[in-house]
């Protein structure tokens, strides 16, 4: 049952990694997120070097996100303009996170780091997402109409040199979706994300872009930047680990399936609220154990 | 054997005695079950059998059991350890200290307690014991190196890098010996020693060193060569890796 993972440099249970991919893939198939953000912490939770579970998260996620954004693909749910200016963003984003990543590297301070943006990051998306499915649930309990999702950000509206994303059904300036794209490209090469959890709610609530083309745009966008953060990282660090991305892929296949089977028996309100509480539940196990004494004191940098 | 010998003699023999001494000292004949460990896919670790004989001049085997050290050690590579202090609430790493010396891997067995069977000089030119470690701090005051010295032992010690089994080499018959050195799975890759040191009454009196590799071997390390050698193609097939599987998924989940 145990596997030597080359680059990773020590020995794994390779069910336990299939698994925790297939838990991964179940839980992205329901909700439809990229996972990248249970994955990496868990990895690390189990042994395996932060710099490598980073960027074989990264591959992975290219892997579990092709798929579905070849079918958006075929509906014709992907806007490619807006997709284009969100991957120019993304790689953007992805050069300076590299340089941000050795920096805080050789800080000695990259897995606090990537504690601390989880923290906030996914605290901040899970208390938004839990208000509104909270918020949803009481509407439809009251018999209301569900609120109109498109609105327009003043700041965004005022940006210079707008366009039209006909796809999209928007007229803005490509600077906003530039930035986005750019702060997602960071968080994938510095935590191992897809970003769809800041993407899509960015999208749809600050961008303000029609729900129809929201995620297959998204999942557009995340294929291109994980693959470039795969080559970043494979060309910078060398912490790409193919047989650690295999194995996660293996797992994460099926378990998408079983999980988009799953998604069909529950209702969406409910989908949102079950993932609101995921990601705030992980928010506030990170929390803790950033507060709570460590165990190991002491860590070592450098050649192991 | 010596001592008892030189009693015996007149003063004069003394003089004679001392050079012949010299010229048939003790040996130690050493022997190890692998010199080289592959590292394969199903790599979970390995034990190394060290084992050999000792040959006493014009075979005169001592009644005492001799005191023997077996030391298995990896390349030493510099390193930085980080200490974790409470910040504001969150624990983040604030001082260091860097190693120049700290071996990847360390293991000593010994057939008496280390305190017992050498000195403390004698353990600190051998390096005999994780204690006597020379690992070259070069930075901070001596009371933190001290506390990090304690530490980094602590820590690969119980990751099993570092090891000390007291009293765990077997001998027979006062000549020949053997011992079981555990490899863990987190290995570092590299050129490793497997030495063996005779101690009388605290002193190394003959010692004795063979060879080991540990390297990657086969598709691991194929793998490695390519992630580490040819960083752009390697990401590219990774991608490529990745794109293929999640392709091959969507298309079986249209059939069904």
């Amino acid at each position: 049952m145990t596997l030597y993972l080359p680059i990773a440099e020590l020995s794994v249970n390779w069910l336990i990694i299939v698994g925790l991919g297939g838990l991964v893939g179940f839980l992205s198939g329901m909700f439809g997120v990229g996972g990248g953000f249970l994955t990496t912490p868990l990895l690390i939770f189990y042994g395996i070097p932060p710099a490598v579970a980073v960027a074989s998260s990264a591959t992975q996620i290219t892997g579990a996100s092709v798929s579905g954004a070849l079918a958006y693909w075929r509906r014709g749910g992907v806007d490619l303009k807006m997709g284009g200016v969100l991957v120019a963003g993304g790689f953007i984003g992805a050069g300076i996170g590299s340089v941000v990543f050795r920096w805080l590297q050789q800080l000695g301070q990259i897995d606090v780091t990537i504690n601390l943006v989880y923290v906030v990051l996914l605290g901040t998306v899970g208390g938004l997402m839990l208000r509104e499915a909270v918020g949803a649930l009481r509407r439809t309990a009251r018999g209301a109409r569900p609120a109109r999702l498109h609105q327009h950000n003043p700041v965004i509206a005022a940006l210079p040199w707008k366009m039209r994303f006909y796809r999209s059904g928007l007229y803005i300036s490509p600077l906003a979706p530039l930035l986005l794209g750019a702060v997602v490209g960071m968080l994938t090469v510095i935590m191992g994300v897809g970003g769809g959890f800041i993407l899509v709610p960015a999208m749809i609530y600050l961008l303000g872009m029609s729900a129809n083309s929201v995620v297959g745009t998204s999942l557009f966008q995340i294929v291109f930047v994980t693959a470039a953060t795969t080559i970043l990282h494979s060309v910078e660090a060398q912490t790409v680990d193919i047989v650690l991305a295999g194995l996660l892929l293996v797992g994460g296949v099926i378990g998408a399936q079983l999980g988009v089977r799953a998604a069909q028996k529950v209702s969406p309100v409910r989908l949102r609220l079950g993932l609101a509480l995921l990601v705030l539940g992980v928010a506030v196990r990170l929390a803790i154990g950033l507060t709570l004494t460590p165990d190991e004191l002491f860590t070592v940098f450098g050649p192991a | 054997m010596t001592g008892r010998l030189s009693l015996a003699l007149p003063g004069l023999m003394l003089a004679v005695a001392a050079p012949l001494h010299a010229a048939a000292p003790v040996r130690l004949i050493t022997d190890i079950s692998q010199n080289r460990i592959d590292i394969v896919y199903t790599f979970k670790g390995a034990e190394l059998l060290v084992f050999g004989a000792i040959q006493y001049p014009r075979g005169a085997v001592p009644d005492e059991r001799p005191g023997l050290a077996i030391v298995v050690r990896g390349p030493a590579e510099p390193i930085t350890l980080r200490k974790k202090a409470r910040v504001a609430g969150i624990w983040i790493n604030t001082d260091s200290v860097r190693f120049e010396t700290a071996p990847g891997f360390y293991a000593v067995a010994t057939s008496a307690p280390i305190k017992t069977l050498v000195d403390e000089r004698n353990a600190s030119i051998w390096e005999i014991g994780v204690d006597y470690l020379q690992l070259s701090p070069t930075t901070g005051d001596a009371g933190e190196i001290g506390t990090f010295t304690h530490g980094l032992v602590d820590l690969r010690r119980r990751s099993g890098l570092w090891s000390e089994q007291e009293g765990r080499i077997g001998i027979t018959q006062n000549i020949l010996y053997q011992a079981r050195i555990a490899i863990p799975s987190a290995v570092p890759v590299g050129a490793y020693t497997a030495e063996i040191y005779l101690i009388r009454h605290g002193r190394v009196i003959a010692r004795a060193a063979t060879p080991i590799t540990i390297d990657k071997s086969g598709f691991e390390r194929w793998v490695y060569v390519a992630a580490q050698d040819h960083g752009l193609v390697y990401g590219v097939a990774a991608v490529a890796l990745a794109l293929l599987a999640g392709w091959l998924a969507g298309l079986i989940v249209r059939r069904t």
